[in-house]
């Protein structure tokens, strides 16, 4: 069938079976918008910068398990796309990037609005294309869908130069890629499954380190029956939310910096860490020195990279979180292992119940935790999905959210990307319709995308912005405070300015506003009930400090603030200590 | 610890900027780098030298093979591999003194492939220490440009055909 390369492209994603694209016109990329003008069962949104529309695809990609598809131009369109990719690279979140380029007979030679696009993302992306003959377009489109949403999945990025997207081709999709030099392992290796199986078996005080790899891979319901066949302990990543239901008897909370004490300490007595779909991250692990250094550990991940890359593993399992998570469970049950962590649980509830998340309330302000508290209790057992900005407020959802179904936390994690919830709660509106799409924001992050407020208003996403308003970039002042002798070099923003019930209401969108605890349920409820995107503006006691808080580059089991803690034998009675440990 | 790596690419552009890339921004260091077609013409060997030690090789191989133009990479064992390296060497050569040049030129195999008024250019082959050894000699007599071509090098025997 002949068509152009454009209408190749469009013809693609609907093979692809693409239903939304994220993107913004610009000169060279105007024939692949107006291949898109009348192309069926593709939406194309408009967002008001590049930026917003990759980071709406990511969020897209996390809430459906779909790769999210953004459409951009050349030059300055793509250059403001390479946030989002390296946000979407560092997160493992499937993107296909189409960007327009300059023509071939002008490439590399400094023309209008041109940018080496593949030469600036090759650290981003999995992988990228410049296109030379629109004969190449359906391979590589193929290729590039294959590719994002495999192995470990990651953003393929593709150049379009706008002759090649003129050219007329004969279509026909491949039904399956030809890539030699890509084949993920997805099976884990027996004999070494076989071995952790043998491990968890023997264990005393196992405890299961999931990551965004669970969620990838879709193994949620295996890593909840491994965990209860054997009543494994269970902590999550950042990335990992969701993956277990934080409101389970065995859900320990989450690692690393601004974890819990009770996870830290979890993770520091343990003897066997299973790590599924983690990278060792160093906000996880603090000091590598003192990190789990009680523990065997098993490594499960489908990149042989990660595995070794931090922390040395006893036992690597190179596979799919899900396929090895269940290859596991079927060698326990064949050894007809049963559970030995009674004792280690009885430990874990202790400190859970010595040093849970705490902050003091006040009549007079509205402390952040308890937004977050007041969200989770009003959003209980509704469909929900939560968004983060980066910063305190994404530390004090961590803390204070309970995500119970898997796809349905949406944060930035490696890259830490302000500005990044906004777009991701348009993105996983259009993911998800039939849940209400919360974004817990500061006013700092908030600001750095508020122009998305307007592809909100005007495709009629509900989304709720909650903003943390402290007037501070929260986190850079604490840090100022805790390592700089309060030292606020440009971290203070008026709180007033902008008002951001005038700039919700600008756009289109219900803005209310609470600055006392009695204003704040009522301005909660009437944003959640508001048919349409709504900002709540929540004026927040100003210096709360995340807390507790592990020093960079300290050991997990040291941490600032929270309820002080001792060693561990000091904490423990007895009885229990000569149980479990040995 | 020096390694030889024997990496096959496809041949698409920007393979070699993919892999220099990704030695420069994950901190490896490369020693030398030589690439080319192989026999086959889609296929192209690049021959890189890295100073490296065991956990370090481990992490660049699993990165190279993330690369999805990378098809293979191996580390080639010194005592089952023949490698070489050619440099030209342009040398300070007065009439009077050229005689002892092609000399040692003779002696390592080298070739004379150009002789000016002052200058000799000498073409030679070999492994590092013994291009290291002619190198040292040379120098007595004034090396006035060089360039080397990095080295290659295949494992032994028909193990891979």
């Amino acid at each position: 069938m002949k068509m152009t390369g454009a209408q190749a492209i469009v013809r693609s994603l609907q093979e692809e079976g693409v239903e939304v694209v994220f993107g913004y016109p610009g000169g060279v990329v105007l024939p692949l918008f107006d291949a898109l003008y009348e192309a069926e069962g593709v939406r194309v949104i408009l967002t008001r910068h590049e930026q917003g529309a990759a980071h709406a695809a990511d969020a897209y990609a996390r809430v459906t398990g779909k790769p999210g598809v953004v459409i951009v131009t050349s030059g300055p369109g793509a250059a403001n796309t390479v946030t989002g990719i390296a946000n979407a690279y560092m997160d493992s979140v499937p993107l296909v990037v189409i960007t327009g380029q300059v023509a071939t007979h002008v490439l590399g030679t400094d023309a209008f609005q041109e940018t080496d696009i593949t030469g600036i993302t090759i650290p981003i992306t999995k992988h990228n294309y410049l296109l030379d003959r629109a004969e190449d377009i359906p391979e590589t489109m193929a290729e590039a869908f294959h590719i994002a949403g495999t192995g470990r999945p990651g953003p393929v990025l593709i150049d379009v130069p706008v002759d090649i997207s003129r050219q007329e081709i004969d279509f026909s999709y491949p039904e399956r890629v030809h890539l030699p030099g890509y084949k993920p392992t997805v099976k884990g290796h027996a004999k070494q499954i076989h071995q952790a199986a043998e491990l968890i078996a023997k264990a005393r005080r196992p405890l299961l380190y999931a990551g965004g790899g669970v969620l990838s891979s879709d193994g949620a319901k295996e890593l909840k029956e491994l965990a209860e066949l054997m009543q494994l302990p269970v902590v999550t990543t950042l990335m990992g939310k969701g993956a277990f239901p934080e409101d389970h008897h065995l859900f320990v909370g989450m690692p690393g910096m601004h974890g819990g004490k009770y996870t830290n300490y979890a993770i520091t007595e343990t003897d066997l860490l299973l790590g599924v779909g983690v990278r060792f991250d160093d906000r996880v692990t603090g000091k590598l020195a003192t990190f789990a250094t009680k523990a065997k550990i098993v490594h499960i991940d489908i990149d042989p990279a990660e595995i070794g890359k931090n922390r040395s593993v006893d036992i690597p399992i190179v596979g799919d979180a899900k396929s090895v998570i269940a290859g596991i469970i079927g060698e326990l049950r064949k050894m007809a292992a049963g559970p030995k962590t009674d004792a280690w649980m009885r430990v874990i509830d202790d400190w859970r119940g010595r040093y849970p998340f705490h902050y003091h309330a006040s009549e007079t302000s509205i402390m952040p935790q308890q937004v977050v508290e007041r969200v989770r209790e009003l959003t209980k057992g509704k469909p929900t999905v939560f968004i983060t900005e980066v910063g305190q407020n994404q530390m004090w959802a961590c803390q204070y959210l309970r995500i119970t179904e898997p796809r349905t936390w949406v944060s930035s994690g490696g890259l830490g990307t302000m500005g990044f919830g906004l777009p991701a709660a348009i993105g996983a509106q259009l993911g998800r319709p039939d849940h209400m799409v919360i974004d817990i924001a500061g006013d700092g992050s908030i600001q750095m995308n508020s122009q998305e407020l307007a592809t909100a208003a005007i495709n009629k996403l509900p989304v709720k912005v909650i903003i943390l308003n402290n007037g501070y970039l929260g986190m850079v002042r604490q840090w100022q405070e805790l390592f700089y002798e309060r030292r606020y070099s440009s971290s203070t923003l008026p709180q007033d300015c902008p008002d951001f019930v005038k700039l919700a209401e600008a756009y289109g969108c219900f803005g209310i506003r609470a600055t006392t605890p009695a204003e704040l349920d009522d301005a909660l409820v009437a944003a959640f009930a508001y048919d349409g995107p709504a900002v709540v503006d929540v004026r927040v006691e100003r210096e709360e400090n995340v807390f507790p808080m592990v020093a960079p580059g300290g050991s997990i089991d040291e941490m600032l603030g929270g309820i002080p803690g001792g060693p561990v034998s000091e904490m423990l009675d007895s009885g229990l200590l000569e149980e479990v440990w040995e | 610890m020096k390694h030889t790596l024997s990496v096959l690419v496809e041949n698409k552009p920007g393979v070699l900027t993919r892999v220099a890339s990704l030695f420069a921004r994950r901190g490896f260091n490369i020693d030398s780098l030589a690439v080319g077609t192989t026999e086959a013409p889609t296929i192209s060997r690049m021959t890189i030298v890295v100073s490296a030690d065991e956990t370090a090789l481990e992490q660049i191989t699993k990165q190279l093979y993330k690369l999805i133009n990378v098809l293979k990479v191996q580390d080639l064992d010194p005592e089952h591999m023949i490698d070489r390296e050619l440099v030209l060497y342009k040398v300070s050569a007065l009439p009077e003194r050229r005689h002892e040049i092609i000399e040692i030129a003779n002696v390592f195999r080298a070739k004379i492939v150009d002789v000016g008024r002052a200058t000799l250019t000498i073409e030679a082959t070999g492994t590092g220490g013994k291009l290291a050894a002619m190198e040292d000699l040379l120098r007595a007599y004034g090396i006035k440009e060089l360039a080397r071509t990095g080295k290659i090098a295949l494992a032994r025997g028909s193990r891979d055909a």
